[in-house]
């Protein structure tokens, strides 16, 4: 968008003033996000710069907060740096464990989300699905339908028929939480399926199974992968449905910073939360590269 | 098609093995249809089993709380045969035997917990009584106003008399700041204890407010993104995904340290000596905290749909009505503005349905005022156990959700939510 030549001076000054305002609401948009980074490299227990961190001396930084996930809750944190210290942090630390619970839960709600979603979001695709406004719109609800009820409702139903404080529970909660994104990312990469592909290599002698595995599959791979990045991500990032149903030892990393910053907020939180932008960005990183894979293989070129 | 008649006079048209061909049609049409539906099956049953039942489940225990009707028996007995009548010396012997059941079971604290719900600090009378029950004797109404006179007091036995069936509408009207008054009857609770109806109202205004900031600050830099260059818009485009990826807890814990009294924004502000050091600002455990961390949070949510409507929009109409002699300002008020109101619509809608529901967030960062009534229902949940009375707010809410978005699908249609 150049100025155009005929622009005169109120609309130069506005245009100039547009880009300013845009400029300030994108630093209003990234600067918390990357605010955090510095300060989790903090000597002091401050969530603020130090003089010492604005004059960058490197007495004012430290790795203390990361270190500290790293011993919190471990047997002997004090003990010399070896393969049993390293043992230690695996089996005790707090974070560690919490990690671990978050992974194994993201990873089976995935799981189960994806392979279901995917299979729905075939028959939704279809011109001849019966229903098909008002089944979507019940498979999409639960990203609608406030967290706090959800949870509510889970608590009550999982105590009743005993599935409160299992892994089995979580896990489906969690993978009910994903489903609508693995719908929505995987119908928008079948709408732009072309089905004569299909009925071509059904010609071919191909039955159902080897059409879908050799010709659909292939090309929806990038829409399935990022649904079930979305998916993992929902069910990583989780804490209200874990804090409802989960037992106390069910800690994930959300519900860990959950409790730490109603308790004591400290920069350890800050740590955790560095970690876990970058993790943010490695995901984005991934689906942006599946989009423009998504669009090569449809060919659809960027402009 | 063009002309039926045709079908009727010649001959009925039929496949290779004699069946006409409509029928076939029809057939094979139904078969696909029902391979269709055979894919969406396991899914479907899985989100029912998962949430719908478990909603379900919620709505019906709104309706219902057995914790007095199935532990006071006799009591139920003598309110079916006397309805609303003045408890008679039958009816104080029904009390007396209830509650020796109830110390004897040790059910008196959840009976008296069901009748605290509806008049506060009356869950000791019955604990209190049931404890010294075996030594009533008759006549029980001399003997059970003397161990406590409370027992005389037309509220109370109303809401045993309500609370003697298990369905009940109580917690709806607990919901709506109504309570059982002196005269049995249920009228608006006092000025002092009225928070639900304040708080659905202040849970609706913050939302209004939060889902304007993001048509605010969205709208131009949607804007943008939409008519530079794909190549620079793709490098902005990461400034409003990235926050979109990341977490919900550290985008609210980066808000908490910024906001905070000795955070970066105060220590900034006192440095420059706009405000003093006595005088930093109070910015997070009130609505503004709320406000500002939200409208961070669901701007994503509005820029996006915002952004999808207006890369649709070609920039010659906006031309053609300059070089027709429109000043800017009229070109995009009576141009631009309204091919874009899709789009406001989707992203207004969808901030809204999620900012009404937001728990998180407000829990972190809105300190007393600052909360909405999601954080009501966890309180219920966990701290004061009225489970009933959290399901009756929670499917409020829910109504007021299903509502918003039902308006979504009419406006926008599901199918064309989009992410990222």
């Amino acid at each position: 968008m150049a100025l155009p030549v005929y622009a005169d001076r109120l609309e130069r000054i506005w245009y100039y003033t547009y880009r300013v305002l845009c400029a300030l609401i994108f630093i209003f948009l990234i600067a918390p996000i990357l605010i955090i980074m510095p300060l989790s490299f903090n000597v002091e227990p401050y969530f603020t710069f130090t003089p010492e961190m604005l004059r960058l001396d490197p007495d004012g930084y430290s790795m203390r907060w990361y270190d500290n996930l790293l011993t919190f809750g471990m047997a002997a944190p004090d003990a010399l740096r070896d393969g049993s210290w390293w043992a230690d942090v695996w089996a005790n630390a707090r974070w560690v464990q919490a990690a671990k619970n978050s992974i194994v839960v993201g990873f089976f709600a995935t799981i189960v989300a994806t392979v279901l979603g995917t299979i729905a979001a075939m028959g939704l695709s279809r011109p001849e699905m019966p229903y098909r406004k008002l089944i979507m719109a019940i498979l999409i609800s639960p990203m609608i339908v406030p967290i706090i009820i959800t949870a509510t409702g889970l608590f009550f139903f999982y105590s009743d028929i005993g599935l409160s404080g299992t892994y089995f529970g979580l896990v489906m909660a969690h993978a009910t939480l994903g489903i609508p994104f693995v719908i929505i990312t995987v119908t928008a990469t079948m709408m732009g399926f072309d089905r004569s592909l299909i009925r071509a290599a059904q010609n071919m002698g191909a039955g159902p199974v080897t059409t879908f595995f050799k010709v659909q599959l292939p090309l929806i791979t990038p829409g399935v992968v990022s649904g079930a990045l979305f998916a993992f991500v929902t069910s990583f990032d989780e804490v209200v449905v874990v804090l409802f149903i989960g037992s106390h030892e069910q800690q994930t990393i959300p519900r860990q910073m959950w409790n730490g910053i109603r308790e004591q907020i400290s920069p350890s939180i800050l740590a955790v939360a560095t970690i876990l932008v970058i993790f943010s960005i490695c995901l984005l990183a991934v689906v942006e590269l599946l989009r423009r894979r998504s669009e090569r293989l449809r060919g659809v070129t960027p402009a | 098609m063009a002309n039926p008649d045709i079908t009727t006079e010649t001959e009925v048209l039929r496949t290779v093995d004699g069946q006409p061909l409509k029928a076939a049609l029809t057939r094979a049409s139904r078969r696909a249809r029902i391979r269709a539906f055979v894919l969406v099956v396991p899914l479907l049953i899985f989100v029912l089993l998962t949430f719908a039942v478990p909603i379900g489940q919620m709505l019906s225990r709104s309706f219902t709380d057995d914790k007095f009707s199935a532990n006071m028996v006799e009591l139920g007995k003598w309110f079916d045969a006397n309805g609303a009548a003045t408890p008679d010396e039958a009816a104080y012997a029904a009390l007396a035997a209830d509650l020796k059941t109830a110390s004897e079971a040790r059910t008196a604290g959840s009976i008296g917990t069901r009748i605290n719900y509806e008049i506060p600090g009356t869950r000791s009378l019955f604990t209190s009584t049931a404890r010294r029950a075996d030594r009533l004797e008759p006549p029980y109404k001399e003997a059970l106003l003397a161990a406590d006179e409370k027992w005389a007091r037309p509220d109370i036995w109303a809401a045993m008399r309500s609370a003697s069936a298990a369905a009940t509408l109580n917690f709806y009207q607990a919901a709506l700041d109504r309570q059982i008054g002196d005269s049995g009857k249920f009228e608006a609770a006092p000025e002092n204890s009225r928070i639900y109806v304040k708080l659905f109202i202040r849970t609706f205004i913050l939302s209004v407010v939060i889902t304007g900031l993001c048509l605010l600050l969205g709208f131009p830099v949607a804007h943008l993104l939409a008519v530079l260059p794909l190549r620079h818009a793709s490098l902005l485009m990461i400034l409003v995904l990235l926050p979109f990826w990341t977490s919900l807890l550290v985008r609210t814990t980066s808000w908490m340290v910024l906001l905070q009294g000795q955070g970066v924004i105060n220590d900034v502000l006192v440095s420059l000596g706009i405000v003093s050091e006595e005088g930093r600002l109070q910015m997070m455990y009130n609505q503004l905290g709320t406000i500002i961390a939200m409208t961070h949070i669901l701007l994503p949510f509005m820029i996006l749909p915002l952004y999808s409507v207006m890369k649709t929009i070609p920039p010659s109409y906006a031309r053609a009505a300059r070089s027709l002699g429109a000043t800017s300002w009229t070109t995009f008020r009576r141009i631009y503005l309204p091919q874009t109101v899709s789009g406001i619509g989707a992203g207004g809608i969808l901030c809204f349905i999620l900012a009404v529901g937001y728990y998180i967030t407000p829990a972190l960062v809105g300190g007393a005022d600052g909360t909405l009534i999601s954080n009501q229902i966890a309180f219920h949940m966990q701290k004061s156990l009225n489970w009933s009375l959290a399901a009756a707010l929670a499917s409020m809410l829910l109504a007021a959700v299903l509502i918003l978005y039902w308006a979504y699908d009419r406006i926008i249609g599901i199918d064309n939510m989009k992410l990222g």
